[in-house]
């Protein structure tokens, strides 16, 4: 039975590697999902009906374990098939969060078990490593990651305590010092362990706080990369290869990741770590910077003749438009405009949307070929011989700023030089600060006109508007 | 640190292992383009949900109530990790399959 266990391990193992790989290339992608979930299933199976423990037993309390499952594949079928595409961040984040949780619970009970009989003096110091780090990583995981979710969700503003650097080092260190005596036996009260317990989830919590909008992304990534580690120490904990394999995998994939992102915002990981993206800051930026000059406002007719008539015309695809659901109208003036042989591209910038690749899943979902997506590198260049950019609900990714303005959160990050263009509409629902908090010097440079409204109504009288042009 | 480095010897193989993961991973993610960002991270989220094996093991071993309360949470959390991640995961796929 063992053997036959080993080689389903075994199957699994090559099926996540694969189903990785194939998720790399759009053509497989896929397929690679559903390779690996089909290796997932089957370790599952197979660790319920043939793991036999050093005593030779099979696995009891089949019914907690089959209700466990059954309860949570309704759960998490009901939600991932529910959520819409544009919460899709917030849901990898939750599901890390829930994997982490899941991790740290291990640990906790093997420990206690440990403790219970009484075997927690003789265990050896490896055991208890992976234990702890089990516990730590899992546990920071799972208490950072529904902090993030609360914050794209936007039901937990961005706040950070003064000194928060200072604290959080603090804790770190507490953390560490407090599992290293507990490890090498300095501390024989086994409740300090709790107290880490509570330390790891106070930590997670005030390791995301502070940081802010656009960077969330790069702080689900990192800490799905943890959650692999947890899942890896439970590897060791079993001797149990394929979680060991799994979770390495993720870990380091999950961190070449999350360096991958900060490179394509240009911005370095401990500078997002660090974090002076935060809060206070933002906010502090935000109002600091005001810009003289006065907004131009465009009526839609007008900027319906300027879109039929001309030669070549981007659009600048933010957040503002998948929150109004507006990806089929824009999809629908792209195609009235292409009639009117008019050159349409869309400028994709690597973090539109909230996460990188977002907003190329939502465009897809409203069938814009692909073709059409032109991603920021090359669309640059572009934007000099264009005759009109439409932004729609994009803010900071536009933001002069990044370029100009040193002292600006978001200086240093990459953006599309839409002020290259003969003129520039900005659709936005109100003159409201981006998710960075801050001001956009954009809309007040003279060849700029704003066109407020929700983007998906503006959208669509746009349409018809250029419809009644004939 | 004698016991450590016993540890280390004995699970050798595993170290191992760990390492040539490490490289594996890197290798797998190298060259993505940007596109697949979001996909892939959620992908790979779903393969952690590998620890719900874990949460198994314990769960199948557990006696006292507290033990059997937490094992019960750990298999439906993890499951939820497994289970949510394919399938948020697929759908954000789909979406890409549709192009001609």
């Amino acid at each position: 039975m063992q053997n036959i266990l080993q080689i389903i391990y075994l199957i699994s193992s090559v099926t996540f590697i694969l189903g990785l790989k194939f998720l790399g290339n759009p053509a497989t992608a896929r397929k690679g999902n559903l390779i690996a979930a089909g290796g997932m299933i089957l370790a599952i199976f197979a660790t319920i009906f043939l793991y036999t423990t050093e005593t030779g037993e099979h696995l009891g309390n089949l019914g907690f374990i089959f209700g466990g499952l059954i309860i949570g594949t309704i759960i998490g079928w009901m939600i991932a098939k529910k959520v819409k595409m544009t919460a899709m961040p917030q849901m990898v984040s939750f599901f890390n969060g829930m994997g982490g949780a899941c991790a740290a619970l291990i640990s906790m009970i093997e420990f206690r078990h440990l403790v219970s009989s009484g075997h927690y003096e003789t265990a050896s110091a490896g055991t208890l490593i992976t234990i702890f780090a089990g516990l730590v990583i899992g546990t920071v995981s799972f208490s950072g990651s529904i902090i993030a979710y609360g914050k794209l969700e936007e039901k937990i503003k961005d706040f950070s305590l003064p000194a928060g650097q200072f604290i959080n080092i603090g804790l770190l260190i507490s953390l560490l010092g407090l599992s290293a005596l507990m490890i090498s036996g300095n501390i024989e009260n086994t409740s300090v362990f709790y107290i880490i317990l509570v330390l790891s989830v106070l930590y997670g919590v005030l390791f995301v706080f502070p940081i802010g909008g656009a960077d969330m992304p790069v702080v689900i990534s990192l800490l799905n990369s943890f959650t692999g580690v947890a899942a890896a120490c439970g590897g060791f904990l079993y001797s149990n290869n394929v979680m060991l394999i799994g979770g390495i995998l993720v870990g380091s994939a999950g961190t070449l990741l999350t360096v991958v992102m900060c490179k394509s915002m240009n911005r370095s990981l401990t500078n997002v770590l660090i974090g002076n993206f935060g809060g206070s800051n933002a906010t502090a930026a935000a109002t600091s910077t005001t810009f003289v000059g006065s907004i131009k406002e465009v009526t839609k007719s007008d900027a319906a003749i300027m879109m039929k008539y001309a030669k070549k015309v981007i659009i600048v695809p933010g957040y503002g438009l998948a929150v109004a659901q507006a990806q089929h109208v824009v999809h629908e003036l792209e195609e009235l405009l292409e009639k009117n042989d008019v050159t349409v591209k869309y400028a994709i910038h690597p973090v539109a949307g909230r996460m990188p690749g977002h907003m190329n899943v939502l465009l897809a979902e409203s069938n814009v070929s692909y073709d059409k997506l032109v991603e920021m590198e090359e669309v640059n260049p572009e934007f000099a011989t264009t005759d009109v950019v439409l932004v729609i609900g994009a803010n900071d990714v536009v933001n002069p700023a990044a370029k100009t303005d040193p002292s600006s959160p978001i200086y240093g990050m990459p953006i599309l030089d839409v002020e290259n263009a003969a003129t520039v509409i900005v659709m936005k629902r109100s003159m409201k600060a981006g998710y960075a908090g801050i001001e956009n010097e954009l809309f007040y440079k003279p060849k700029t006109s704003m066109l407020f409204g929700d983007a998906k109504k503006s959208l669509s009288e746009l349409v018809s508007e250029i419809k009644s042009l004939g | 640190m004698e016991t450590i480095l016993e540890f280390i010897s004995k699970h050798i193989e595993m170290f191992y292992l760990i390492i040539l993961m490490i490289f594996v991973g890197i290798e797998l993610i190298g060259h993505v383009p940007s596109v697949l960002h979001t996909p892939l991270m959620s992908g790979a989220n779903a393969i952690h949900g590998v620890v719900i094996i874990g949460s198994i093991i314990v769960m199948g071993q557990a006696h006292e109530i507290i033990s059997l309360i937490l094992g019960f949470i750990a298999v439906i959390m993890g499951t939820l990790n497994v289970v949510g991640g394919f399938v948020v995961t697929d759908r954000m796929l789909e979406m890409f399959k549709k192009k001609k």
